[in-house]
């Protein structure tokens, strides 16, 4: 098998499952325990604070464990709202935002609140003049991803937060794909609020972290007990939280190294698409991209298809047409850059990590010189064109 | 989320091709939805259908009713290709993930549409047979309130 859907989900790091497992069967307590038992659990999960902080310049105390990305995005975006409800009842997204904050938003919208949603440019970009621009003496909250999950455009973080803190409005942002992927740092960036996942960095599923500058006001998500500084309640996922401490480390460690080597083989499997592939476009920037992101369109196809022959060849891959997104229209994401309905429904995201090989990079692209003219030998949509354009046949 | 019989024909699809000088052409669908298909029909004399050919720009199993649709209706009178519903396609392929049953009712739909420019062609009256819909959007949706 090849995995090349990284942005899903990553493989757990050996050591990040190591660091976890005495905390199922031996080091089992409670963190809240006041008995000595849970001693080991408590430093485990301070430990993995700090590691998870460390990362983005953060205190550890400015981070707070959840459930992943998902409940991270929610609460940003709800807690923030409601906390600053009296000063105004206004938030500023992009319109490529992930579902979590885009549907936080939505909820917002129906409660009264006010959602300006920012455009982006051909690859993706958003535009730090739009932001600044956008801001409302109302405005409580700006949200922009760090790093796109379909097309792996970064966005100009420090820039966006500047102009956030020139106007004195809090800046959030979703960093599940970026966070341990690329440098991020909470100072530099201007970054009051950033959410992120353990899965996409080789930690462990169902669990994530929220950062919260220090005095940020932000009411709990949940209501319960008194875990997380009052702030988040529920009983601590201490094995869970421990891996992801242990596999933010390890990512980390070596990042410009692992960035450097994931990218050579991202810029390989680009170069080879674009070389011997005809009617094919890159979607997402060139080079302010994830590490690990390739995401093309080739027209006259459709992506199910595609995903379905990756697959007979042992290739896991993603696509953001209709048929995969469980609706009639393709990904917003490739709507958001321009692209018309037909180009986007012929999408594939491969998205690599530090494991993935050259040798791998070589074997997709080789399925698909075999699958897309296989494809559109089927498509009519390609006999048109040929019958239009002859001479391209 | 596939039976075995879809895999079987997206994986070897059976007569994926262009009829030259078809009796009939129909294409519906559109690119929008991610789903145009294109069924040609070879007609002879007694109203026979003696070969149908399709192309299909969509998922697994829009390609997948295409090819089962057309092996269908081949050796098929007119009046029986018309008689092959949505439903039947949906049987003989061992049923379809309920988001993908608007697939089959585009292949009933293509078929019809080839039907009807074969009608036009030789200003014939199939009887039951309906001039097709630019877009099958509307039908799509009314098929998805059912289920």
């Amino acid at each position: 098998m090849i995995y090349m859907d990284n942005a899903a989900t990553t493989r757990m790091s050996e050591r990040a499952f190591e660091a976890m497992r005495p905390f199922f069967m031996e080091q089992y307590a409670n963190e809240a325990g006041t008995y000595s038992f849970a001693n080991a659990s408590k430093e485990a999960v301070e430990n993995a604070r700090r590691q998870v902080a460390a990362v983005i310049g953060a205190k550890p105390a400015e981070i707070y464990f959840t459930s992943g990305g998902t409940e991270s995005d929610n609460w940003a975006l709800k807690g923030i709202a409601q906390a600053n409800a009296a000063k105004g009842r206004h938030i500023i997204i992009s319109a490529i935002e992930h579902h979590a904050v885009l549907h936080s938003a939505d909820a917002l919208k129906r409660q009264g609140w006010e959602v300006t949603v920012l455009p982006v440019d051909e690859y993706g970009m958003v535009d730090p003049a739009s932001v600044e621009a956008a801001i409302r003496p109302d405005t409580v909250l700006v949200s922009i991803m760090a790093a796109n999950n379909e097309i792996g455009t970064i966005q100009p973080l420090e820039k966006i937060g500047e102009a956030c803190k020139r106007h004195g409005v809090l800046f959030h942002t979703d960093a599940v794909q970026a966070y341990a992927h690329i440098p991020l740092h909470v100072e530099a960036m201007h970054i009051d609020l950033l959410s992120a996942s353990g899965h996409k960095f080789h930690g462990p599923k169902g669990v994530g972290f929220l950062y919260v500058r220090r005095g940020v006001k932000l009411p709990p998500f949940m209501d319960g007990g008194a875990q997380e500084r009052k702030r988040r309640a529920g009983t601590t996922n201490v094995a869970g939280i421990v891996g992801m401490g242990a596999a933010a480390e390890e990512t980390s460690a070596n990042l410009a190294r692992t960035m450097e080597k994931v990218s050579a083989v991202r810029d390989h499997l680009i170069a080879r698409i674009e070389k011997e592939i005809p009617y094919c476009r890159l979607n997402g920037h060139r080079t302010e991209r994830l590490p690990g992101n390739v995401n093309f369109c080739f027209r006259f196809v459709e992506g199910e298809g595609m995903l379905m022959l990756l697959d007979a060849n042992g290739i896991c891959a993603s696509s953001g047409s209709a048929c995969t997104s469980g609706s009639l229209d393709p990904s917003h994401v490739l709507l958001a850059i321009g692209l018309p309905h037909e180009i986007a429904h012929g999408s594939l995201r491969l998205s690599i990590s530090e494991a993935t090989t050259m040798e791998e990079a070589d074997k997709v692209v080789d399925a698909l010189l075999q699958i897309i003219p296989r494809l559109r030998a089927m498509s009519p949509l390609y006999e048109d064109f040929i019958r239009q354009h002859p001479n391209h046949a | 989320m596939y039976t075995e019989k879809v895999m079987d024909h997206f994986m070897h699809p059976r007569n994926v091709g262009e009829i030259e000088d078809a009796s009939g052409v129909g294409t519906v669908g559109n690119a929008k939805c991610g789903d145009i298909m294109r069924i040609y029909l070879d007609i002879d004399e007694n109203q026979v259908v003696r070969d149908a050919k399709f192309k299909t720009f969509g998922c697994g199993a829009a390609i997948a009713t295409s090819s089962m649709a057309t092996e269908m209706i081949i050796g098929k009178t007119v009046q029986q290709a018309l008689e092959v519903t949505n439903k039947a396609v949906m049987e003989a392929l061992g049923g379809l993930p309920p988001v993908k049953v608007h697939c089959s009712l585009l292949a009933e739909q293509a078929v019809h549409a080839a039907l009807w420019d074969y009608a036009q062609k030789n200003h014939l009256t199939i009887e039951g047979l309906k001039p097709p819909v630019g877009d099958v959007d509307e039908l799509e949706h009314e098929e998805e309130e059912e289920a």
